[in-house]
């Protein structure tokens, strides 16, 4: 197994464009590997930068200090490989679920060359990666007319729909009840078995990073770093049952000591 | 249609009729003179003896209004896409924009007049001057609000600065966009209007300051109506094409009853 996304040793500042002076340091001596294939979750205490190792994972911005790898090459530019999804479903209110699936094939080399032409095979497509989230026959409706959950699964479809080598998750969850919360942790988790796409996901939620994860990282307060890697080495697949299991708790448990501790 | 639903349409004419029903029953219970404010059956008068002039005048001022609110709407939409587009346009662009708009346009006018002469052109540039601001401000606005988290969706899919403005900046910049004529229209009225009364042998502006040497005041109540009138019709076309345009962003149940 190699590491398809490597940070090392990172540091990153927020205000301050490109430079290393002023503003805070959000993150500062980062480093995590995350092997193809793999799900890793990030925990920590609010504010800790998760969201910024989002961003330099995904060449959105650049450390002033480390290198960030993606598939053995520096990133100097926004990655072309890696759907995103984060709280907020950021659905376009004027187009229906299925255009907003079909986003980002407007966007990705080749499938924007293609789109025109093979219109009625990416329409199929998105219709079928609908059906295997449970939103079989809502593509005509507009966001605003699905639920929240809905909303949620549509955006995560979106992220999925042109087939990423890296899926990004930014506490993607956190605003669902937790039974529509659950649910999505297994349509996740299938989309995963099913494609074997490297997944990070940044959470809060640490019941919500056990039962998805190879690895756990928890990060320190800003600036963030990583203090403690926790394979979670639960069989595969996991039932939600699993989630009220001795063993699981003690994990869950485990982490949040760190967490407490991180946060002191 | 329930008994709510009949009141709120029939709203607009009653309240209207109800102003000037009370204009009237002023007029003549303090027996206030015709030459100071003239009742509405005076004005109504004067729209019938003067109708010729007044048709023409209107036809004359809105077409002067509607030349500089299409320039206004080009101009206003180019220069809005660039401000939003740039963020040192934006900085550079900014501050001469509201110097600008802070110049009063009446005293723009009489250098227009040297330069073009009287009558159309000064009051089509007035009519352009005076309205294309806010359809720049609306517009740089909504594509300085585009989500964050949105851009680094497109931005992690490779989409270049022209993509995200295709595929988000502009759509969602249209209601915005499409308010803004609402403001921007009414506004042309008055810079065209002001620009004929200063420096034009036409339009209604002009119409009213004549009528006014002459003291014929219910005449200038006329030319006043008229423009009421021109506005509130332009007004509410430029509000159909806004809710045909962007019939998407106006789902709010909150004024509707």
């Amino acid at each position: 197994m190699s590491a398809f996304v490597a940070l090392d040793g990172v540091s990153h500042t927020y205000g301050a464009r490109g430079g290393s002076t002023g503003g805070t340091l959000a993150v500062d001596g980062l480093s995590i590997s995350v092997n193809t294939g793999e799900f890793v979750a990030v925990v920590g205490p609010s504010g800790c930068g998760k969201s910024t190792l989002m961003k330099l994972a995904t060449g959105l911005q650049f450390p002033f200090k480390g290198t960030v790898r993606i598939a053995g090459n520096v990133i100097d530019r926004p990655v072309k490989i890696a759907g995103m999804a984060f709280q907020a479903p950021t659905l376009l209110p004027w187009r229906t679920t299925l255009d907003n699936l079909l986003l980002p094939l407007e966007i990705v080399e080749p499938h924007r060359q293609e789109i025109r032409r093979r219109k009625a095979d990416y329409v199929a497509r998105a219709e079928k990666l609908l059906a295997s989230v449970g939103l079989n026959g809502m593509g005509s409706k507009f966001p605003w007319e699905l639920s929240g959950g809905m909303q949620q699964r549509t955006s995560l479809c979106r992220a999925l729909i042109h087939e990423p080598q890296l899926l990004m998750l930014d506490e993607p969850f956190a605003a669902l009840d937790a039974f529509t919360r659950e649910e999505l942790w297994c349509v996740i988790r299938d989309l995963h078995a099913a494609r074997r796409i490297t997944v990070i996901l940044v959470t809060h939620d640490l019941r919500e990073a056990v039962f998805l994860a190879d690895r756990v990282f928890v990060m320190s307060q800003r600036p963030g770093r990583i203090l403690v890697e926790r394979p979670i080495e639960l069989p595969r697949p996991r039932d939600l049952d699993i989630v009220y299991t001795p063993e699981f708790s003690e994990i869950v448990h485990e982490l949040r000591g760190h967490i407490v501790r991180a946060r002191q | 249609m329930t008994r709510q639903d009949f009141f709120i349409r029939a709203a607009p004419w009653i309240y209207t009729i109800a102003m000037f029903a009370i204009w009237e029953a002023v007029c003549h219970i303090f027996s206030i003179p015709v030459f100071f404010l003239p009742p509405p059956t005076a004005i109504a008068d004067a729209f019938v003896e003067y109708w010729g002039p007044i048709y023409r005048n209107s036809i004359f001022t809105l077409s002067t209004t509607m030349i500089g609110f299409g320039l206004a709407v080009g101009f206003g939409l180019l220069l809005g896409l660039l401000v939003g587009w740039s963020r040192t346009i934006y900085a550079g662009l900014y501050p001469l924009m509201i110097g600008f708009n802070a110049i009063p346009k009446v005293a723009v006018v009489p250098i227009l007049v040297l330069w073009f002469g009287i009558g159309f052109v000064p009051a089509v540039l007035t009519a352009f001057l005076i309205s294309f601001f806010p359809i720049v401000v609306n517009v740089a606005t909504g594509l300085a609000t585009i989500e964050p988290e949105l851009e680094d969706v497109l931005k992690a899919l490779g989409a270049s600065k022209l993509d995200i403005m295709r595929k988000v900046g502009i759509p969602r910049t249209l209601p915005y966009f499409f308010g803004s004529l609402k403001i921007a229209i009414t506004l042309a009225f008055v810079g065209s209007v002001i620009s004929e009364s200063i420096a034009s042998n036409y339009g209604i502006g002009n119409l009213m300051l004549q009528a006014q040497a002459q003291f014929q005041v219910p005449l200038i109540f006329a030319g006043l109506v008229a423009l009421a009138v021109e506005g509130i019709v332009m007004y509410w076309l430029m509000a159909i094409l806004e809710a045909r345009m962007t019939g998407w962003a106006q789902r709010s149940g909150f004024a509707q009853t």
